[in-house]
């Protein structure tokens, strides 16, 4: 750090009679940004998002009552949220008493922040909220009351797998047995646990010094909260600019907790990070100061509302139909930037144009996948122009009917070419590219209910969806060390273009237009969109899922060949494909 | 499947032409009325009856359906189960939502359908989709000129529709119609009676139209299956292509008048046509 601000300045600042310890960073003529930490860490955990947000704001963070050098309450009932929210306004009016502050909350700071923010008139004293991984505990009352009410099979799931997220805060309320964990194990053994669960490399200074004393008085505060804020939840809204970060890999907080927020907070910009619930901080601090950074701009300049934004980039072949474009929507649809390539120009650039209505950047390029210098160029393009993807989706593909004999050289080559040397092209380019970066990513390869379900006339593109599919498997296994997911999607009948495109061998021309226009009827009486297909490759991408059947048919295929491989050999040599 | 007949004859002077285009004309400028009086707050009930009062006021006797509204994601008829869900509720306009109106006025027996999209406030995907609009229009005329079945001409529909990334929202209608013929009611039934939203006059002349065109091998309604496989009937058809992006839908709704060896839209001078001219001037 330089310059005559560079330094951190101690102050103390009395709220309810208690002394907090508070740090200075930054110029003071600068933008005010208050940081709140959570459990059970201290202002420490900001170290690096402080020291970047420093060179254009003022950074403020304090000790939490009752951790670090800050006072310790007398008993549970000083740990109550009222007196929590009241603690960060008596900062805030002490660190800036004449312009209102950006607040950033993690964790607890984040639960006890909203209850500042959700005070009435917090819009005088605070000008934007950044909020990770803490839901208001009074929205989160109204989120359980509303699933329970209306127990759908979905909202039941919610709240079990939130339940299940949950369960510390259970073990939380055990007298003797929480604090002594703490006390005998688990202050010794955090470094290990965020290093093996939350992906945060062990360095010095972290965890605090302070630690077991902080995470033992800590538990009281959910013990004073928790039970009577979700058992009668207040109605607490806000017209306070929120901004949501959600973390993708957080351990404790699900993402559809979030659901329905806009209700509470209508300016709610929301976005999202690859990170978990401490690597957000310890290991991207740089990145979230930068989401922090152009919140705060984007307030100043008087804008409340942003499109969402994953901060993801996410790469589609064959992008310009069907599966592909649904899904550069669906992504688009949650804030990345999309990047979409097909053989067909003129489709890609429309694709493009659909996701940018949804708000989002996206940009189309003519390339051939079979073409493997064309592809290298292409990755190369998007390196250089939008940066390393997170994301690729290898779905370009093209259907063709024969059975083995029928099957010209040239048909199994063109086959051959596209689906199978289209995705190892794909893979090889792009995942040099992710190794390279060293931060993740992930890798979808659209293969086929084809891949495990024989069948005398769909010869060639079966082959070529089997071989993609085993290339996912050895794929996965090789990146899994570089956290690159890989997954393959196994689609069953997809109305899309495909059949109009499809190839048959041993036709003419018109008995070939027959053909593509029965089998487009087919498929349009199935009626599976591919919007759905999309939604399961957001959702292997979210979740890791290595291998997605898509379809009751496809499931059935995967199934039926593990119970009786010999009866799907038998079913191969129906003329059905 | 009976044999294809020779077509009827255009069946209309020129003075009967000028009176659909009148009433036509009519529709349109009452769906603009409530257009610039909507606002955030406003019913679809609200909408249908001030839609119907200005009809009534400017000398609508009869209605070939009843005024239709809907609105928000309505407009692309997401979550539509039943036939009711198509009748004006109670859903409010807000801020950035669009809407459709559609209705169906006759006077002395020329009957008008029209459609009308709009929106609240600001909506890109809106714009965007209105602006594509134009292509259809486009595409049926020529696709028409050239006399080709009408199944096809859907599917070509269907195909731009596929190519522009949006959804077919015409087939949610009863019977997937994109359109259907109209004649000159002559029924004596009682006017402004309706049974299931259509006036009981349109469906003693539906009926007797479904089965004398039936004999002949043609439709009186215009969709992608079998019945549609034969060339357009020379006649007026109200044509509505209706089209949907995520929450937003719209359509037009017009006269399209096919004579024995030609077709041509009934009027230009109608509001989505303007709006078309407005934006090629402005960019131009
Ligand atoms: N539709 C289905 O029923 C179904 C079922 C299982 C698997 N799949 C697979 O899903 C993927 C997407 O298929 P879809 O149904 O969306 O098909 P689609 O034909 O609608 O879209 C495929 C897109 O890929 C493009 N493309 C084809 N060859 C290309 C090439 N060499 N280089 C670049 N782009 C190329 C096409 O132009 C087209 O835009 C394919 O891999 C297909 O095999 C589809």
């Amino acid at each position: 750090m330089t310059g005559a601000h560079g330094g951190i300045r101690r102050r103390t600042v009395h709220s309810h009679g208690l002394p907090l310890a508070v740090y200075e960073q930054g110029d003071p003529a600068h933008p005010t940004v208050v940081l709140v930490h959570g459990y059970p860490d201290t202002h420490a955990v900001w170290d690096d998002v402080a020291a970047d947000l420093a060179a254009d704001h003022h950074v403020v963070r304090y000790d939490v009552r009752g951790a670090g050098a800050s006072g310790v309450p007398a008993g549970r009932h000083e740990y109550r949220l009222e007196l929590l929210g009241a603690d960060l306004l008596a900062v805030a009016d002490a660190v800036s008493p004449d312009h209102p502050v950006h607040v950033v909350a993690h964790d607890w700071g984040s639960v006890q922040s909203w209850e500042a923010v959700t005070t009435p008139g917090a819009r005088q004293r605070i000008a934007s909220y950044t909020t990770m991984s803490g839901p208001c505990l009074d929205h989160m009352g109204h989120w359980i009351r509303h699933r329970l009410r209306r127990p759908t099979p979905r909202h039941l799931r919610q709240l079990l797998v939130q339940g299940l997220h949950s369960w510390y805060i259970t073990a939380f309320h055990l007298p003797v047995l929480a604090p002594a964990t703490w006390r005998l194990w688990l202050a010794r053994a955090w470094p290990r646990v965020l290093r093996d669960l939350e992906a945060v490399r062990p360095r010095p200074g972290h965890p605090q010094a302070t630690l077991k004393q902080d995470a033992v008085r800590g538990i009281e505060l959910y013990r004073a909260n928790m039970r009577p804020t979700i058992r009668r939840p207040r109605e607490r809204h806000t017209d306070v600019p929120v901004q949501l970060i959600t973390l993708r890999r957080d351990h404790y907080v699900s993402d559809f907790l979030s659901d329905g927020l806009e209700r509470w907070a209508p300016k709610l910009t929301r976005r999202s990070l690859d990170a978990t619930h401490w690597s957000a901080l310890l290991e991207k601090g740089a990145t979230v100061a930068g989401m922090v950074r152009d919140f705060t701009t984007r307030i100043a300049a008087g804008h409340e509302h942003a499109p969402p934004d994953s901060g993801e980039l996410v790469v589609v072949t064959g992008g310009g139909s069907g599966i592909g474009r649904a899904t550069a929507l669906a992504f688009a649809e949650q804030g990345a930037r999309v990047v979409v390539c097909d053989r067909d120009l003129e489709s890609a650039e429309r694709t493009a144009e659909l996701c940018m209505l949804t708000g989002s950047a996206a940009h189309a390029y003519r390339v051939d996948v079979s073409d493997g210098a064309a592809v290298d160029a292409f990755a190369a393009t998007v390196a250089a122009e939008h940066g390393v993807p997170d994301v690729v989706v290898n779905n370009a593909g093209i259907g063709h009917s024969g059975t083995f004999l029928q099957t010209t050289e040239k048909e199994w080559q063109r086959v051959l070419d596209v689906n199978l040397w289209g995705v190892i092209h794909g893979c090889r380019a792009f995942g040099t590219l992710m190794v390279e970066r060293g931060t993740g990513g992930h890798i979808v390869n659209l293969a086929s209910a084809a891949a495990y379900l024989p069948s005398k006339v769909l010869a060639a593109y079966a082959t070529s969806k089997a071989a993609v599919y085993m290339l996912s498997d050895c794929l996965r296994a090789e990146l899994a060390p570089h956290r690159i997911g890989v997954s393959t999607i196994c689609p069953g009948i997809i109305d899309t273009n495909i059949t109009r495109t499809s190839t048959f061998s041993g036709l003419t021309a018109d008995e070939q237009a027959a053909k593509q226009a029965k089998v487009s009827k087919l498929y349009a009486r199935r009626g599976f969109p591919p919007e759905k297909v999309a939604a399961q490759i957001v959702r292997a991408v979210r979740t890791g899922k290595p291998v997605v059947p898509v379809t009751i048919e496809s499931k059935a295929a995967r199934l039926l060949g593990r119970l009786s491989p010999a009866l799907l050999r038998r079913a191969a040599q129906l003329n059905a494909g | 499947m009976p044999a294809t007949s020779t077509p009827p004859a255009f069946p209309y002077t020129e003075q009967d032409l000028a009176r659909f285009r009148e009433t036509q004309q009519l529709a349109y400028g009452c769906a603009e009325q409530v257009a610039a009086w909507i606002e955030p707050g406003v019913t679809e009930r609200q909408a249908t009856a001030k839609l119907r009062r200005c009809l009534v006021r400017a000398g609508v006797q009869d209605f070939f359906h009843v005024p239709f509204a809907w609105f928000g994601d309505r407009t692309a008829f997401r979550h539509f189960h039943t036939p009711l869900q198509f009748f004006a509720g109670n859903r409010k306009l807000q801020e950035g939502m669009p809407y459709v109106l559609d209705c169906a006025p006759v006077v002395d027996g020329y009957t008008a359908d029209i459609g009308y999209g709009g929106k609240v406030g600001d909506n890109p995907v809106w714009d965007r989709l209105a602006q594509d609009l134009k292509v259809y229009r486009e595409l049926i005329l020529r696709e028409v000129r050239a006399r080709r079945p009408l199944n096809e001409v859907y599917a070509a529909v269907d195909a731009q529709i596929a190519a522009h990334g949006y959804d077919n929202r015409h087939r949610v209608y009863p019977g997937r119609v994109i359109g259907h013929q109209v004649t000159r009611t002559t029924a004596r039934g009682p006017a402004g009676v309706n049974l299931f939203g259509f006036g009981v006059r349109t469906l003693q002349t539906l009926g007797r139209e479904l089965i004398s065109e039936r004999l002949h091998g043609r439709s009186p309604l215009w969709a992608d299956g079998r019945a549609s496989r034969h060339a357009p009937t020379p006649g007026l058809w109200a044509v509505e292509p209706h089209i949907g992006f995520r929450e937003v839908g719209i359509k037009f709704e017009e006269l399209l008048v096919v004579t024995e060896d030609d077709a041509y839209w009934l009027d230009d001078d109608l509001p989505h046509v303007r709006r078309w001219t407005h934006t090629q001037e402005a960019t131009a």
